[in-house]
């Protein structure tokens, strides 16, 4: 289907509605390997359910996705090796809460890749290492901040070997001094190559990761470009209100 | 010697022999329920539409009537109809065991759905199969979240079991009627038949609580002194 050997992740046409309310009309991006794409967008406008739609942990009622030259939304047997392939982080978290950190992200492997159990735990370790948390690896989930929490779920998706990352506004759930060590992670990864999607109200981060910055309202792209364009040179001017309130709301982060 | 204890010392052993029939009984009766709730509980939230309203309609069918009916109904009605030549004390485990596992389905259930649904999203994120997810991840969690309910589940079969005597079981009270009824003496041997019973009831209670501090999730539900 695809000629671009680089293209790692391609989202077509995707729709979406819950009952009569329409969340997705149509959105389409493509994303190359160790691109950063940040989707911004007022609450409400379908961010997180373009997201879901992506690994299908929503179906989307219209559209299709690609992951590399194979279509996700071809068959839903296959579904299970895909999401394999596209770690998510969620808002909330969302760990195991019945087990440790090193446990958390050593499941996937175990069950999922059926590792055995001395290389899913050395996996497993590199992966918490590699977010900063190896002294925790033996904390439950009610004993690490939030900040340590999102980092373990971000080491639990890596370490499923993703082809690329689905963030799903990592920091908002985060006391506002402990979303600089998850950005931290987030903004390394970038830098190693990884392939992510990134929705996030963290201007500071988007003008600093992004390749390109994706405006969505209304279920709708609506502007869309690198971040020096979006940022000082929008196409629509419904794109500066959102980003001048955005700002108000967070202070002018950092350049 | 005073002559009520003589009897009490007297039927002691014969009594005991029903504390085992009781035990059986009510361990019989509460793992079938296990076994059988927790599918019911897993299809109940997870199952279709047809799937769950028909476990629906099994718990209110079991919930809906007194467990003396049930007995009744089963032991000299459905098992003979159906040929079957149970003893009275394979019919009550069944009987006893099919009820507990409606209410224990409602208390998993219950469990299950405290859950956030960003467990289930999580396992799915990585690639489970839903069937994955939910023996790894849902159940671990909700099963421990059920040992409070599931104690009183415990503690209300035990007594309950005590009605098998209508149908003849030979436990506790079964036999100490009989002793009852040929000692004209009802007052002592009810009186250590009630202890047994308690003895059963806070013992078995207290184990569950053991066992639910022993799987304590470290950081959650840990008690609190304060408010």
């Amino acid at each position: 289907m695809q000629k671009d050997k680089n293209l790692v992740l391609r989202v077509e046409d995707i729709h979406k509605s819950y009952g009569t309310e329409k969340i997705l009309k149509g959105i389409s991006f493509e994303i190359k390997k160790g691109e950063t794409k940040v989707i911004i967008g007022p609450s409400g406008s379908g961010k997180s359910t373009l997201l879901r739609c992506i690994n299908q942990l929503t179906i989307p009622d219209k559209g299709r996705v690609w992951l590399e030259d194979e279509e996700v939304t071809h068959d839903k047997k296959d579904i299970n090796r895909f999401r394999q392939k596209m770690g998510m982080v969620f808002q909330d978290f969302n760990l195991f809460d019945h087990l440790t950190a090193l446990k958390n992200v050593k499941i996937g492997l175990l069950k999922v890749k059926k590792m055995n159990k001395k290389e899913a735990k050395e996996r497993a370790m590199e992966e918490l290492k590699r977010v900063g948390l190896e002294k925790q690896a033996n904390l439950y989930p009610a004993q690490l901040s939030g900040g340590q929490k999102q980092r373990v779920s971000i080491a639990r998706a890596l370490a499923m070997d993703p082809k690329v990352m689905l963030f799903d506004e990592p920091t908002s759930a985060l006391d506002p001094e402990l979303i600089g060590e998850v950005l931290e992670v987030i903004k390394k990864l970038a830098l190693s190559g990884m392939t992510m999607v990134v929705v996030t109200h963290e201007m500071g981060f988007a003008r600093s990761v992004a390749n390109e910055v994706i405006f969505i309202e209304g279920g709708k792209i609506i502007d869309q470009g690198t971040p020096y364009k979006i940022f000082t040179n929008p196409d629509h001017e419904r794109t500066r209100q959102f980003l001048r309130k955005i700002t108000e709301l967070y202070g002018k982060s950092e350049e | 010697m005073n002559e009520n204890l003589a009897l009490i010392y007297q039927s002691l052993p014969y009594l005991l022999k029903g504390c085992t029939i009781t035990i059986g009984l009510v361990g019989g009766a509460l793992g079938l329920g296990f076994v059988i709730g927790i599918p019911m509980a897993v299809g109940q939230v997870y199952g279709s539409k047809y799937v769950s309203g028909l476990i629906s309609l099994y718990v209110w069918f079991f919930r809906g009537l007194p467990v003396l009916v049930l007995l009744f109904l089963f032991y000299f009605g459905l098992f003979s109809l159906l040929g079957l030549n149970l003893s009275a004390f394979t019919s009550a485990i069944l009987v006893l065991g099919l009820r507990s596992a409606a209410y224990q389905s409602q208390i998993f259930r219950g469990s299950i759905q405290s859950l956030g649904e960003g467990q289930m999203l999580a396992a799915r994120s990585l690639g489970m199969k839903k069937s994955e997810a939910i023996l790894y991840i849902i159940l671990p969690q909700a099963l421990r979240i059920s040992i409070p309910g599931w104690s009183n589940e415990y503690a209300i079969l035990l007594k309950d079991s005590a009605i098998t005597y209508a149908i003849g079981v030979m436990e506790i009270l079964t036999r100490a009627n009989f002793i009852a009824t040929r000692t004209y003496k009802p007052m002592p041997i009810f009186l250590t038949c009630a202890v047994i019973f308690i003895i059963l009831t806070y013992g078995g209670v207290k184990i569950l609580d053991l066992l639910e501090n022993k799987v304590r999730i470290p950081g959650y539900g840990e008690r609190r002194s304060e408010i």
